[in-house]
């Protein structure tokens, strides 16, 4: 009788013990074998003959030596750099501005902080349908200004190959900016008040305050933003879609849309797969060495 | 390669085991389209209905989205796991690279008991054949050198038909756009783009230029200076088209011509669908007209193609699909809804309109004179990735200012790159 209350009041100890584990065991398995397996798939896959299924034939490095050789993927990743370098910079720059301006103690703060965080509500797919219909020269912007009488107006961005790229950099800003200035809104925040009051005491002017004490103080929020803000360009893929479906030409092709085009439309599993682990390769460049720097200041201040 | 065939083989067991319990019920047969919309799902409809007049039972599998890259993806996953559909929706050299797979099945025993050889046109059987067997079924035949024009704003600059070589259509253009006519209603997307250039290639160079770049992508016809006369003829039409053409549809390019917005468009026969859905009458409303070329005609088909089922049930279910989609009732009732014309000859065109007419009557010239070709821009010449480098040079150069020097530089090259 002892003996057994002991084992079960054991049994119940150990399940407690490990109840957190056994909760997140499951997800944990499907993580590992969903992402990290696939992963490893597709970077087999990537040095494999495939086309239209997948084969285990070695090729080498033969596929990355087709997808540096294609123009379009050179288009892509131009793309890239201009669409993230642009998205990013104009993104923080709005964003910390927004939540300086809304950190004056304004009335309706609830208010003008929801409108300009509702963007981020919407899926990329709607923001750039709605862009699309705005930029469009025969639809939208152009069409209105030449119907309000000023006829030389010219915005044609998203109709001309050189500009539009700039057309998804406009999209995705209007998208991201409002979050990216929560961010901050929540960080000046957390900005000790008394370090202001005391740099008002000296005398210090409110931009000598911003740019000196404040925006200082919050720089992990800077780094925690353009961590978040660039993995949104690596992967954006359904913006470019709607809004100018990669067009015109292949102009505004990102590589996850080259990716998805060789992969899913060309029967060109291998160069798909190899454009990929391009695009892994350029978000673990930008994750690693944040991670890298959280852990270790993590060990720090343990 | 050896672990798939190992997979498959395993599949294959497997359904095998599970479909031998219902061995003895009806024909079944599992169709895998994306013609989900409009005109075409009625036409799956009047299949469906046919099959089921037939004693067949018909269990329908439609995968939307992409023009058929996601019913095609299905496809993989379904083939990889050894339960393929009886029929899919696939067509051109596709077919060939699923039979290579070893995944199609054999058709040979119906298309001889139906005299298949004797009224599906040569060049179509190639692509239904692989190695000399039938593995996939043709419902229908698409031209695609279709120019569309809009006779009410051709005669207001005193033209009464479509132009019928490419200096007279310049000449028309550049009247219509002094005029202050959009001369071509274009929709700026890689496929329509290509679908322009191919019929410039077909009437500049003529059917033999055509097979020999377009088909066999022969190194000196892609660098040919009839190829340079081809994309300074795209540089001339890019001219010819409205400013606010890129993205467009191309339902939407057909309504500018619909309603006097442009005058004509380059596009394939569904563009028909279109006029007659609103009520327009060929030769009145609208004219319908061969793009001017050599006796040319390019061929856009679709097609099931049927894969290896194992059951009593699903192979006889197979089979009778197969017998009807080439049976005259069913290209008949199909064709005149999707506004193609059937894949098999001798079927009587009564009910069917000028246009469909005038397509079959230019089919048959155009076998004769060998220039009945399979077109490039749908999929029906290449594989996907040859016809996707041509694609993307065709595209690139129609939106820039690249020069047709540069143009066939590229094009050489991309070519070369995706062969390998």
């Amino acid at each position: 009788m002892g003996a057994s209350q002991s084992t079960e009041s054991n049994l119940t100890a150990s399940i407690q013990r490990h109840l957190s584990k056994i909760v997140v065991a499951p997800s944990f398995a499907a993580s590992l074998f969903f992402v990290y397996g696939f992963i490893l798939w597709t970077g087999y896959m990537a040095f494999s003959k495939s086309r239209m299924l997948p084969v285990w034939d070695w090729a080498g490095l033969r596929q990355y030596e087709r997808l540096w050789q294609m123009e379009r993927w050179h288009v892509a990743i131009e793309n890239l750099l201009v669409f993230g370098g642009l998205f990013i910079v104009t993104c923080l720059i709005i964003g910390c501005l927004l939540a300086v301006l809304l950190d004056q103690r304004i009335r309706a703060e609830g208010v003008l902080r929801t409108i300009f965080l509702y963007p981020m509500a919407l899926s990329f797919i709607v923001t750039g349908t709605v862009w699309k219909w705005l930029l469009n020269p025969g639809l939208g912007l152009e069409s209105m200004m030449h119907d309000l009488g000023w006829t030389s107006f010219k915005f044609d961005w998203l109709v001309n190959s050189d500009m539009a790229i700039y057309t998804v950099v406009i999209a995705a800003v209007w998208q991201a900016s409002g979050f990216v200035m929560a961010m901050f809104l929540a960080a000046l925040r957390g900005v000790d008040q008394d370090i202001i009051r005391a740099a008002y005491m000296d005398g210090a002017s409110l931009p000598r305050i911003y740019f000196g004490i404040i925006i200082p103080s919050i720089r992990p929020v800077f780094l925690s933003a353009i961590v978040v803000l660039a993995h949104l360009a690596v992967k954006s893929f359904d913006l470019v879609i709607a809004l100018t479906g990669g067009g015109p030409g292949y102009a505004s092709d990102l590589p996850a849309t080259f990716m998805y085009t060789m992969a899913f439309q060309r029967n060109q599993l291998g160069i798909g797969a190899a454009s990929a682990m391009m695009m892994l390769a350029t978000v673990m460049a930008i994750i690693v060495p944040y991670l890298y720097s959280e852990l270790r200041g993590g060990k720090k201040n343990g | 390669m050896y672990l798939r065939k190992t997979i498959l083989a395993t599949g294959v067991a497997i359904s095998a085991l599970a479909t031998a319990s219902f061995a003895h019920a009806e024909p079944t047969a599992e169709v895998l389209h994306w013609w989900t919309s409009g005109g075409e799902a009625k036409a799956v409809a009047a299949l469906k209905e046919d099959f089921e007049a037939n004693g067949g039972k018909w269990v329908d599998s439609p995968v939307a989205g992409g023009g058929g890259d996601a019913a095609m993806t299905v496809l993989r996953s379904r083939v990889l796991s050894g339960d393929a559909p009886a029929a899919v929706q696939l067509k051109g050299p596709a077919i060939q690279d699923w039979a290579e797979q070893g995944a199609l099945a054999d058709l040979n025993d119906v298309a001889e008991a139906e005299g298949w050889d004797k009224v599906i046109p040569p060049a179509i059987q190639n692509v239904m054949k692989y190695e000399g067997d039938y593995v996939a079924v043709p419902v229908n035949i698409h031209r695609i050198d279709w120019i569309w024009a809009n006779p009410a704003l051709l005669a207001k600059v005193g033209a009464t038909e479509v132009p019928k070589s490419w200096d007279e259509f310049n000449a028309l253009a550049d009247k219509l756009k002094a005029a202050g006519i959009t001369p071509i209603a274009h929709g700026g997307q890689p496929w329509q783009d290509a679908t322009i250039f191919e019929t410039v290639v077909l009437g500049l160079g003529g059917p033999e230029f055509f097979q020999k770049a377009m088909v066999d992508l022969d190194e000196d016809a892609l660098k040919s200076d009839t190829m340079k006369a081809v994309f300074d003829q795209m540089r001339k039409i890019r001219g010819y088209v409205d400013a606010d053409f890129p993205g467009r549809d191309w339902n939407l390019a057909t309504a500018m011509v619909m309603n006097g917005e442009a005058a004509m468009q380059i596009m394939g026969d569904w563009a028909k669908g279109e006029f007659l859905a609103a009520g327009k009458v060929p030769g009145k409303d609208f004219i319908c007209s061969a793009a001017p070329s050599d006796n040319g005609y390019l061929f856009n088909v679709d097609s099931f193609a049927m894969f290896n089922v194992s059951g009593d049930d699903k192979v006889a279910g197979q089979k009778l699909l197969a017998e009807l989609i080439v049976g005259q009732k069913f290209q008949e009732t199909f064709n005149l809804l999707k506004g193609s014309i059937p894949a098999r000859l001798g079927v009587p065109l009564d009910k069917f309109d000028d246009c469909a007419k005038k397509s079959e009557a230019d089919l048959l010239a155009a076998q004769d004179a060998g220039g009945f070709l399979p077109s490039m821009a749908h999929g029906m010449a290449l594989r996907g990735h040859l016809s996707g480098a041509i694609v993307d040079v065709v595209t690139a150069h129609f939106n820039s200012d690249m020069s047709s020097d540069e143009a066939v530089s590229r094009l050489v090259e991309a070519v070369e790159l995706a062969k390998d």
